[in-house]
């Protein structure tokens, strides 16, 4: 255990490591002046001289490279080549909603995958396990932008259930910012539940095929505690890992319905962003975004390790 | 020294591979068992369609996609207009086929460059493995790590926009899973009694890759190409719905349902039926690539 | 096609604890319904060890598994087992869950694919005992620790909070033989207990059967491929080919004068320390389901075929004092 937890740290440091070079790589192919850039409108000579030289502008790219590093691990992201605001202060401001989007939309989706992938496993084959991954493709395949669209034509236009646009933080007013997050997670959470139903479903099915399930009933193990408590515990395990893994997914999925629903989040920021070509935004912002799936990554194979007692016991 | 040998003595391909075909006969086979997944067949026939559509656009498409005032703005369906106007006057109908185009050409041909480069990388690093393994692998959990729409959109802010630019953005999105695929199921051929007895008689590498383990991982690879098909589509149009596609007046099926949002209340027909086709065409794609699966590779059947 | 056996052996005396009557076991396929266990009869005594021999695809693992009707559809099955008279194939899931693993127990090949990999072993041990004993938890958990010390498990305290991969085959095979045995069944039905096993475990393995079938009174039915296992362990051995049982008969009678031409060349095949170098064969593959030849089953490859062996098909008959065989030429003689 303590061996794979050293080699996945390891890992995910040269993960980041290479997502720095990559992230750096791009700004700096960006066509333009960036210290031009940075300054804006508070353009004089001799602050340009002096940006220039601060960022090391006037040194290698490798040492171009350090400089923006060291400033990226002390919190520094830069300002707004706009209006000069803190990037760190705009990412987080951003990231808060698209997190407790994503959130919600997991909820939403694991509460409808699991029992669909279960029935659909338990009835193999029957008009329940027809029906049910035929929604989950139909769901999975639905654009999600479109999918939140229609529902907001259905739910806030016509039914006037839901409000169409806005967002508040569930933390600080859990009904209004929950009701507020209803339609959004369900847009991207459905996407989310048709992919991981079908993977319940195979997993369980696998599992049911073993032979320590066969082994069990052949002990006296009844139908119910074979599937719910044998089975499960062994299906859920990759379950779990795939369900974290898809974080990145509904990040980036979490990027096209806050447009939609003109939820304040990271997708609106940088899309605005690249727009107004305020490019330290969007690194700030990517670098805050692939931050946290790779974080997420990490905790999801930790996970992995503590539910499978062939690693968490060596 | 080797190369005589190579060319007559060992066989241009291995047998009891999972995917390796030979013949008129395997391929009828293949056929049987894919046309028995009836999703498959109907995801089959959805993009036959849209090739079909998109390659006599300009025969079936009634008007010009781009000319404005063809008809009243914001109207529903009718006679003349079958999917009816968007708020420009412009014919949907012909927006949608010539829609198709484009969704199509991006999402092949992004798969397409994101495939080659990808299993080249991926056939590399798992039959040369160590170093280079570990150098190609690493820049792969890189790239891995960022969600698709972000690295494209990233690539879109250096590049620009446009549809080239989509595609090479979408494509490089791709790379990463391609190469994982290729390599895992490389370093189980690398294993094979076949790839042995070629090294040992001298074969070089490239030509070992080449000849015998590239036939041999091809099946999986397949199936990847065409379930990443689907999100390549996705990917663009949602690119495309962020105003970061093809500029105006190019009929994409993303920008035309981020067009038609600000009419959802009178005329939601102009985001809807793009939408619907968008959606038909994925759930086609994605029947056509879960059914290539299931054909192809058969540890993958339930 | 009915089949009758005209006489049974002189096995067992009192009323069998096994009884099985013309069980046949059904796949449903495309090509229509498929029989891979064919009308097979025997039967199992109190206390008796009783082997289940034949080749892989015999039909034996079959049989073995559908006395506890573990057989899942589309396989079907039809006949009568018997377990002191109660027809095990007449009763619905729930009355025999309460059966299995109390008063009859299986154990299977693969003993490390046999425990499911996420459950400490104390605890599934304790979960079969909680299943079928009326114990509190506390004497089940101190039952589970005197199991894994009869079955020979060393450091049982530590060891009862393992998970199964921590264990190598022949220990976790002791495990599953003490679930086995946890709430002392009259009947064990272990199929290939010892085939995924090192020789060395498998002769402690084996002993470990014998030991416990005699301190508990319990009958076995062993299903092996191995005819030399069988002869070790077993009071009476039934030898099946194609689906069919072909000869049955005391151990000792079997191999002083096997009666089916079969049975006759599986022991020739059977490796002795003086026989020179060569292993012996059976020419031939045992033919598949859908290919069965006409007449008698093993015709092709017999070596003493006649005429009406590729026409008719042998019904078991008398072969010898309790030994019967299914054979044209048993009897002729």
């Amino acid at each position: 255990m303590l061996r794979f937890l050293l080699s996945r740290s390891g890992q995910t440091l040269a993960v980041l490591f290479t997502v720095s070079v990559i992230i750096f790589a791009l700004m700096r192919m960006i066509p333009g002046d960036p210290v031009l850039m940075m300054l804006g409108d508070d353009f004089t000579q001799a602050a340009y001289d002096r940006l220039r030289a601060q960022l090391g502008f006037d040194r290698s790219i490798v040492v171009q490279y350090l400089i923006w590093l060291q400033a990226i691990l002390g919190g520094d992201l830069g300002d707004s080549y706009l209006n000069h605001e803190r990037v760190s202060r705009l990412v987080w401001d951003a990231f808060l909603p698209t997190l407790s989007l994503v959130v919600a939309s997991m909820l939403v989706g694991i509460l409808v995958a699991v029992p669909s992938g279960i029935v659909a496993a338990m009835r193999k084959g029957s008009a329940w396990d027809w029906g049910s991954m035929g929604f989950a493709i139909f769901v999975y395949s639905m654009p999600s932008f479109w999918k939140g669209i229609v529902l907001i034509w259905i739910f806030s236009v016509h039914l006037r259930w839901f409000p169409a646009v806005g967002y508040v933080h569930p933390w600080e007013n859990f009904w209004e910012g929950s009701w507020r997050l209803v339609l959004p997670a369900i847009t991207l959470g459905t996407f989310f539940s048709g992919l991981v139903a079908r993977i319940i479903r195979s997993s369980l099915l696998e599992v049911l095929d073993q032979d320590y399930i066969k082994a069990a009933r052949a002990r006296g193990v009844r139908r119910a505690a074979l599937v719910y408590r044998h089975a499960l515990a062994n299906a859920m395990i990759p379950v779990v890992t795939v369900i974290g893994l898809q974080f990145g997914t509904l990040l980036g999925g979490a990027v096209l319905t806050e447009t939609v629903f003109g939820i304040p989040g990271m997708g609106r920021l940088t899309v605005a962003a690249i727009l107004n070509r305020d490019y330290a935004i969007v690194q700030g912002a990517i670098l805050v975004g692939v931050l946290a799936v790779v974080v997420v990554n990490l905790a999801v194979d930790l996970t992995y390790a503590f539910l499978n007692p062939r690693i968490r016991v060596a | 020294m080797a190369r005589p040998l190579d060319a007559e003595v060992l066989p241009a391909q291995a047998p009891a591979a999972a995917g390796a075909p030979s013949g008129a006969g395997a391929a009828r086979r293949w056929w049987r068992r894919f046309a028995r997944n009836r999703g498959a067949v109907f995801g089959l026939a959805v993009f036959l369609a849209i090739v079909l559509m998109a390659l006599f656009a300009d025969v079936l498409a009634p008007y010009d996609p781009v000319i404005q005032g063809v008809g009243p703005a914001n109207e529903g369906p009718s006679w003349a207009h079958w999917a009816g106007t968007d708020s420009f006057g412009r014919d949907m109908l012909s927006r949608i086929v010539y829609g198709a185009r484009i969704a199509l050409v991006v999402g092949i041909v992004a798969v397409l460059l994101a495939m080659i480069v990808g299993v080249t990388l991926g056939l590399v690093a798992g039959y040369y493995g160590g170093a280079v393994d570990a150098v190609i692998m690493r820049v792969m959990d890189g790239l891995f790590a960022f969600p698709i729409i972000i690295l494209a959109i990233a690539m879109m802010a250096v590049m620009g926009f446009g549809v080239k630019n989509v595609i090479i953005a979408v494509a490089v999105g791709f790379i990463a899973p391609f190469a994982r695929v290729t390599r895992a199921d490389v370093l189980a051929v690398k294993e094979e009694p076949y790839v042995e007895a070629a090294r040992l008689a001298g074969v070089s590498g490239p030509a070992i890759i080449a000849r015998h383990v590239l036939p041999n991982v091809l099946a999986p690879i397949i199936v990847q190409a065409a379930l990443r098909v689907s999100g390549a589509i996705i990917t663009e149009s949602g690119l495309s719905f962020l105003g970061l596609g093809p500029p105006p007046p190019t009929p994409v099926w993303g920008s035309m349902i981020a067009e038609g949002r600000n009419f959802i209340v009178m005329a939601p027909h102009v985001s809807t039926i793009p939408g619907i086709a968008l959606m038909v065409t994925i759930v086609g794609l994605n029947l056509l690539g879960d059914g290539l699966r299931d054909t192809l590779d058969p540890r993958l059947r339930r | 096609m009915r089949r009758v056996t005209e006489e049974r052996p002189a096995g067992p005396g009192p009323e069998p604890v096994l009884d099985v009557r013309d069980l046949v076991v059904e796949f449903a396929t495309e090509d229509g319904p498929l029989r891979a266990v064919d009308h097979v009869s025997f039967s199992v005594g109190r206390g008796e060890i009783v082997g289940l021999v034949g080749e892989s695809g015999a039909g034996k693992t079959l049989t073995s598994e559908a006395i506890l009707g573990l057989i899942r559809p589309p396989g079907r099955v039809s006949g009568a087992v018997r377990f002191r008279g109660l027809d095990l194939l007449a009763l619905d899931e729930a009355t025999l869950a309460r059966i299995r693993g109390k008063d009859i127990a299986m154990i299977f090949q693969n003993p490390g694919a046999s425990l499911n990999p996420v459950f400490r072993v104390g605890d599934q041990l304790v979960e079969t005992m909680a299943l079928h004993l009326g114990e509190g938890r506390g004497a089940l958990r101190r039952r589970a620790l005197e199991i894994l010390t009869r079955v020979g498990i060393p450091s049982a305290a530590a060891r009862v909070r393992d998970y199964p991969h921590q264990f190598s085959g022949g220990m976790a095979q002791r495990v599953m033989i003490g679930m086995g045995v946890a709430c002392a069944p009259a009947l064990l039905v272990a199929d290939e207990p010892t085939t995924a096993l090192d020789v060395t475990i498998q002769a402690q393995v084996l002993s470990l059967i014998r030991r416990l079938a005699r301190e508990l009174g319990m009958a076995v039915l062993l299903v092996s491929h191995d005819l030399g296992i069988v002869s070790q362990m077993c009071h009476r051995v039934i030898v099946m080919y194609a689906g069919r049982v072909v000869e049955e008969a005391s151990v000792a009678a079997v191999f002083r004068a096997p009666a089916h031409p079969y049975t006759r060349a599986l022991i020739a095949c059977l490796p002795g320390l003086d026989d020179g170098n060569r292993l012996g064969a059976i020419p031939g593959v045992m033919p598949g389901l859908k290919a069965l030849p006409r007449g008698c089953r093993f015709h092709p490859r017999c070596g003493v075929a006649e005429a009406r062996c590729a026409t008719e098909e042998p019904v078991l008959r008398p072969a010898g004092a309790g030994q019967i065989a299914a054979c044209h030429l048993v009897g002729a003689r």
